[in-house]
């Protein structure tokens, strides 16, 4: 049974704001799928359809900027999202270490979602633009950085509760 | 040189992103003395301060916004580059996150100039906190009527709206930028058409770099002559740099153009990690080629300079590399990386940076050939010049860089299966 997708008023009237800050239709589509994501946590494939429609934008057109995009979820991600950044200033300063110990901390490999929900986490190829407290993670909305292997361990702990781990 | 504070005056000064403390240090002034000029004065003005393009290109300012046709009959548009993907660069977060009064003052003076009454701030979907603080500051820039129908009660109208990014580096390519903001995956475009002429929604638009633009407030409100003779003669006045890797003090440090490199490092940088020696320098973001640490000797740190010397001053991004790092290693993590972000239109880059990011993890992994490393070559040769963006380019220049000026290190690791780096850093996992 394939649920369905709408805004809630609110973002319904968010919506018709960012439609009045460009000249064509098409271009809200970013700010739309961000918008979903906000109120779903990520954006199942009814959202497609519904955006679809929101913006006469093809459905084919919403799922490949969906996929070019790394930042849209397009499956329940855990309650609190991890990004470790494995690009050069990072590297030099210890992101392996940070994404092993983050990858057995949770018990999943990047890509994947801890037991029980808590955390998803990926290991990310792209500078995050915080090289100055390499290395660093972004959990949720927020850059973490100068991170030992107890600083993540805390970090966790405060997020999600140890029993949520 | 000194350090100069021309753009990071309010870095870590919490209250500079409220709109009234910025104008009781007389913020909007200078966009207020801009509306009072013609906008061909502002232009020439910048012409004259020999500001240079900080995203990376480094193109004069000035120029770029004479190329926009003044009698087109269709709207113009700015184009804010805030997508700071460029590895090793973080300077434009700073400027959003603790003056974005200046970069909304800049906003006002570049559209005043150009005739543009909409002005848009792309913005990387990661820097969550830094579009928070700039939408904050628009929103009450409204209230304030600096924004709106009558910018700072002038007869002049502007609105200026923030794009998010979603995750793809490529939108920080100007025509990739232009893309995404219309809501498409952000494929860059073909030039010509250049953007001045046909840029966002079939309109002739002008891009420019966050710092580029938060530059102006002070070139308006003192002189052109004055920001050029605080640089060199082809590079005018200051620029912040990105200091990081193997730094005792990694972070944001503004310089005037032609600032040793030396001293960046090893004055307000501290010094190289763990004090042991350089190794080698990342001087512009990682698509710069590396310097060894005898280039960087008596290196000024300006666009002609590091052109002369036979890489870019880019995107300001300086990353610093002690002698604990193998250079396979380190190609590999940066090859890696455009690898992934290619998007995949034009044949030399989709595949040669898949090639060039297998070859080397095969010789990390210890299944290199010798011929390896002439192949390497050969398919950087190949992926310059040939493509729709300069993404390409920008994996193929580290390659030939790090291959030809640490050669020893990419042969040991064939020859013998592994790293002859003492000391090195944790391998690649
Ligand atoms: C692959 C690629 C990525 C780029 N990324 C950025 C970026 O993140 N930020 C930026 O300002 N410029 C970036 N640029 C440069 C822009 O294309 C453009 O030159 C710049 O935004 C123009 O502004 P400026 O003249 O003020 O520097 C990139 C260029 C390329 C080829
Ligand atoms: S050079 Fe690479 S990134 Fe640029 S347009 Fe071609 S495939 Fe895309
Ligand atoms: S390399 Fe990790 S934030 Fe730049």
């Amino acid at each position: 049974m394939r649920e369905s997708f709408e805004f809630t008023r609110e973002n319904l009237a968010e919506f018709e704001d960012i439609l009045r800050r460009y000249p064509v239709k098409r271009a809200a589509l970013l700010p739309t799928l961000h918008l979903v994501q906000e109120q779903h946590g990520w954006v199942p494939a009814e959202a497609e359809s519904y955006v679809s429609h929101l913006l006469d934008v093809p459905v084919v057109d919403v799922r490949e900027v969906l996929t070019f995009y790394s930042l849209y979820h397009r499956r329940q991600p855990g309650r609190h999202h991890i990004r470790v950044c494995m690009s050069l200033s990072c590297w030099l300063r210890g992101a392996t270490r940070l994404k092993k110990h983050l990858g057995e901390k949770l018990g999943v490999p990047s890509g994947g979602v801890s037991e029980g929900g808590a955390f998803s986490w990926e290991a990310v190829a792209d500078c995050m633009g915080a090289c100055e407290i390499a290395p660093m993670v972004q959990l949720d909305k927020d850059y973490h950085g100068n991170l030992s292997n107890e600083d993540l361990d805390r970090l966790l702990e405060e997020t999600g509760g140890p029993r949520e781990i | 040189m000194p350090i100069v504070d021309l753009v990071s005056k309010h870095f870590g000064n919490e209250k500079a992103r409220d709109l009234e403390w910025y104008r009781q240090q007389g913020g909007y002034q200078a966009a207020l003395k801009a509306l009072e000029m013609e906008p061909e004065e502002v232009t020439e003005k910048v012409m004259r301060s020999n500001l240079r393009g900080l995203g990376g290109a480094g193109f004069p300012t000035g120029r770029k916004w004479t190329f926009v046709p003044k009698d087109s009959g269709k709207p113009n548009y700015l184009a804010v580059n805030a997508d700071e993907a460029e590895p090793g660069t973080f300077k434009d977060k700073y400027i959003m996150t603790w003056d974005p009064h200046r970069l909304i003052e800049g906003i006002i003076i570049c559209c005043w100039a150009v005739d543009i009454h909409t002005a848009y701030v792309y913005i990387r979907g990661e820097y969550v906190r830094p579009f928070e603080r700039l939408r904050d500051a628009v929103r009450q820039a409204y209230e304030h009527g600096v924004l709106g129908e009558q910018v700072l009660g002038k007869d002049f109208q502007l609105d200026v709206h923030i794009h998010r990014g979603a995750g793809a580096y490529i939108c920080g390519e100007e025509t990739g930028l232009l893309e995404s903001l219309e809501g498409k995956k952000g494929w860059p475009r073909l030039k010509p058409p250049f953007p001045a002429l046909v840029g966002a929604f079939g309109c002739p638009t002008v891009i420019n770099n966050v710092e580029t633009i938060s530059h102006l407030p002070n070139i308006i409100e003192k002189s052109g002559v004055w920001f050029a003779s605080l640089g060199t003669e082809t590079s005018g006045g200051s620029r912040v740099f990105c200091l990081s890797g193997h730094v005792k003090k990694p972070g944001v440090y503004e310089l005037t153009m032609g600032t040793p490199m030396r001293e960046l490092i090893y004055e307000h940088g501290g010094g190289i990690l763990d004090d042991r020696p350089l190794k080698a320098v990342v001087p512009g973001g990682s698509s710069a080629p590396v310097l060894t640490a005898a280039e960087c000797e008596n290196l000024p740190l300006d666009f002609d300079s590091l052109a002369k010397a036979g890489s870019m001053l880019g995107s300001g991004g300086v990353m610093v590399l002690n002698d604990s790092v193998c250079m396979v290693e380190a190609l590999t993590v940066v090859t890696h990386f455009y690898a992934h972000e290619s998007c995949g239109q034009c044949t030399p880059c989709r595949e040669g940076t898949g090639w060039l990011d297998r070859i080397l993890h095969r010789i990390v992994e210890g299944g290199g050939r010798m011929q390896d490393i002439e192949v390497l070559l050969n398919i950087a040769e190949n992926m310059q010049g040939t493509s729709i963006c300069a993404l390409s380019d920008a994996a193929a220049l580290p390659v030939q860089s790090y291959v030809t000026k640490f050669k020893h290190e990419f042969e040991h690791h064939v020859r013998h299966k592994e790293c002859d780096v003492a000391g090195r850093q944790p391998a690649l996992a």
